[in-house]
């Protein structure tokens, strides 16, 4: 077993790509304002969630995918997490065949196939648990790898150790945690998801699933069931550098983006207290809960204060 | 009509295995008794032993044996699972069911006669996932994810060189199996690393006078009335508010049953049926496999099937077709 060792490689920051149905204009001056002041390295652009949202922010991608290269962005196209009808398909094959020279992150093994043998990125989605997994991948051309969220901190370092391909861990935000071929914002409203009406529109950041006792829960972006906390590892991100994590993803939220980007930046650069930055990040969302369990190996709900490694 | 189908039935113990057997099984599948495969309960699955005997016995009626490494190699620990599979060989199984690309990769390169199936926790859902995994390590079959319509199903099989197995009874998943994070959200045991959802040991049942309470993870999954029959906290198949409704938000508690699309999924040209149920026991998985039985072979003769009345062995007494059908979406 390698053991990871202290890395000087600078940290860097992703930006995933917008989950939820954002309307388009929103979504498109959202990322004009990451290009234009978030403090990250990396911009995820595409629809992951539901094919039916693409024809959305499809006619502003050309444009977004301009300006964030304009400021110095790398900015990588994301799939589909889950391919299924024969549109999903062409349109994954159509990406992959035209993606030009930006780089491709498979949210499902259904676009890896034509990925192959040229670098490309590997989504949280697709199940990399082991460095088996990563091995196999890396050899056909996966360079950089978002894993899974409930893998533990100690296991993504080991990863990471491996050389292998570049990790990167979930960060921020509220997690996808299942996907599904049912649509429950459309079950919830009692349509089925060929007439959903696009009903997740409602819900910019998703729909709030809480327990029969009124226990925030989960929250239903689509065919995605995502966590009802946010994660927040501020406050591990001193200790995950030491194990020797340098990627790390937030989720873009309807809350101030930026702001969020720049408490993750400054803490990653040592101007910022870890915990100081958590107390930051409760501020700008205000009605959040947060947690950071997987890190530590345990349920992905719990917030642990002690320290990793 | 394609060719002879095959009736792949569940033994979660050495009993449940000669009741397969017995009952008119093509082929059983079965775990080790560790976390290597995606039904890690207390009582049940096999030894080496115990497989062994499995094995002679099955194969002395026909039956093939089926292995499932299916859940996801620990992070620097992949031992136990590259042991499974080597004993899975060694043992003379018919076929290992796995999900894992690392271990894909380990069992083609190690075995290369072992004969491999992708488990349904690998959601493969469309050809060119599933192309993937039959070019990079030869896998002669897929389970397929309980995502997908009979449409769907039947342009997959009209376009993979491989053999389709289809879910047709039992627990349902409503999410993608292998990609759902529910149970360790609420738990800190997945199905993937585990091989648990939801597992007992996470498992509350509270009286409160009027009613019972049941939790998962100190999260209240649903309630009963007095002298409702309290049923087990799934997590998915709970009781949510949203939408200032509660409602069975994923699903309700129900089980599949394909008994009255089953021609429709022999016509779409599916190799194996899979019945649900290593949890379950000697009795459900005799009357389960019979009827099935029964109805393969009458569909196969050209006969109308009997019909079989299944309620008293289904969650909740209810079923489904589930996503088979596309208004299940």
């Amino acid at each position: 077993m390698t053991v990871p060792k202290p890395v000087s490689v600078p940290a860097r920051l992703t930006l995933g790509p917008v989950l939820y149905n954002w309307p388009a204009d929103a979504w498109r001056d959202f990322h004009f304002r990451i290009a234009d002041e978030a403090p990250v390295d990396t911009v995820h652009v595409g629809e992951v969630i539901c094919w039916k949202r693409q024809s959305f922010i499809a006619p502003h991608l050309p444009q977004v995918i301009e300006r964030l290269r304009a400021a110095g962005k790398e900015v990588v196209l994301s799939s589909l997490a889950l391919v299924m009808s024969p549109k999903e398909r062409e349109a994954m094959q159509a990406l992959a065949a035209g993606a030009g020279d930006a780089m491709i992150e498979a949210n499902d093994l259904a676009i890896a196939g034509a990925l192959a043998g040229r670098p490309h990125m590997i989504g949280p989605t697709v199940n990399v648990y082991n460095e088996g997994t990563l091995s196999f991948l890396a050899g056909r051309g996966a360079r950089r790898v978002c894993l899974p969220a409930e893998l533990p901190a100690a296991a993504a370092a080991l990863l990471a150790a491996q050389g292998l391909a570049e990790i990167e861990i979930q960060a921020f935000g509220r997690l996808p945690l299942a996907l599904s071929a049912r649509c429950y914002h459309a079950r919830s409203h009692n349509l089925h998801k060929d007439g959903c009406q696009y009903v997740c529109a409602d819900d910019p950041d998703g729909m709030d699933v809480d327990t029969m006792d009124g226990r925030p829960f989960l929250s239903v972006n689509g065919t995605t069931t995502m966590s009802s906390r946010h994660v927040d590892l501020l406050g591990d991100l001193a200790d995950l550098r030491r194990m020797g994590l340098t990627r790390f993803r937030l989720w873009p939220h309807s809350c101030d983006m930026v702001a969020v980007a720049r408490l993750f930046r400054d803490t990653l650069d040592g101007a910022l207290d870890g915990t100081e930055a958590s107390a930051r990040l409760a501020d700008l969302l205000p009605e959040a809960d947060f947690a950071n369990g997987y890190a530590h190996g345990r349920e992905g709900h719990a917030f642990v204060q002690e320290a990793l490694g | 009509m394609r060719g002879p189908v095959e009736l792949v039935c569940p033994a979660g113990t050495p009993a449940a295995l000669k009741a397969a057997v017995d009952a008119g099984a093509d082929a059983v599948y079965l775990g080790f008794r560790d976390e290597t495969n995606a039904r890690n309960f207390p009582g049940l699955n096999f030894s080496r032993d115990e497989l062994a005997e499995g094995v002679a016995y099955a194969h002395g009626f026909g039956t093939k044996v089926l292995l499932a490494i299916n859940t996801f190699p620990r992070a620097g620990q992949p031992q136990l699972w590259h042991q499974a599979v080597d004993d899975a060989a060694r043992l003379k199984v018919d076929a290992v069911i796995l999900a894992d690309l690392g271990l894909c990769d380990y069992a083609h390169r190690h075995h290369p006669e072992l004969r491999l199936h992708l488990s349904v926790q690998a959601s493969a859902s469309s050809v060119e996932a599933i192309r993937f995994y039959h070019q990079a390590f030869g896998i002669r079959r897929a389970v397929l994810p309980r995502v997908l319509t009979v449409e769907e199903i039947a342009d997959l099989c009209a376009n993979v060189p491989i053999e389709m197995e289809v879910f047709i009874f039992g627990g349902l998943c409503v999410m993608a199996e292998g990609r759902c994070a529910l149970s360790s959200y609420a738990t800190g045991k997945s199905p993937n690393m585990n091989g648990a959802c939801s597992p007992a040991s996470h498992v509350r049942y509270i009286d409160k006078g009027s009613k019972v309470e049941s939790q998962l993870g100190g999260f209240t999954i649903n309630s009963f009335g007095a002298g409702e029959p309290a049923g087990y906290p799934t997590l998915c198949k709970g009781r949510f508010e949203a939408n200032g409704r509660l409602s069975y938000l994923f699903e309700e508690p129900t089980s599949l049953n394909t008994l009255s699309i089953l021609p429709r999924l022999i016509d779409a040209g599916v190799t194996a049926f899979k019945i649900e149920g290593r949890q379950r026991g000697r009795a459900y998985v005799s009357n389960v496999v019979r009827a099935f039985r029964q109805t393969v072979d009458a569909i196969g003769r050209g006969e109308t099937p009997p019909t079989f009345d299944l309620d008293d062995i289904t969650e909740g007494g209810r079923q489904t077709a589930g996503a088979y059908e596309r208004n299940w979406r």
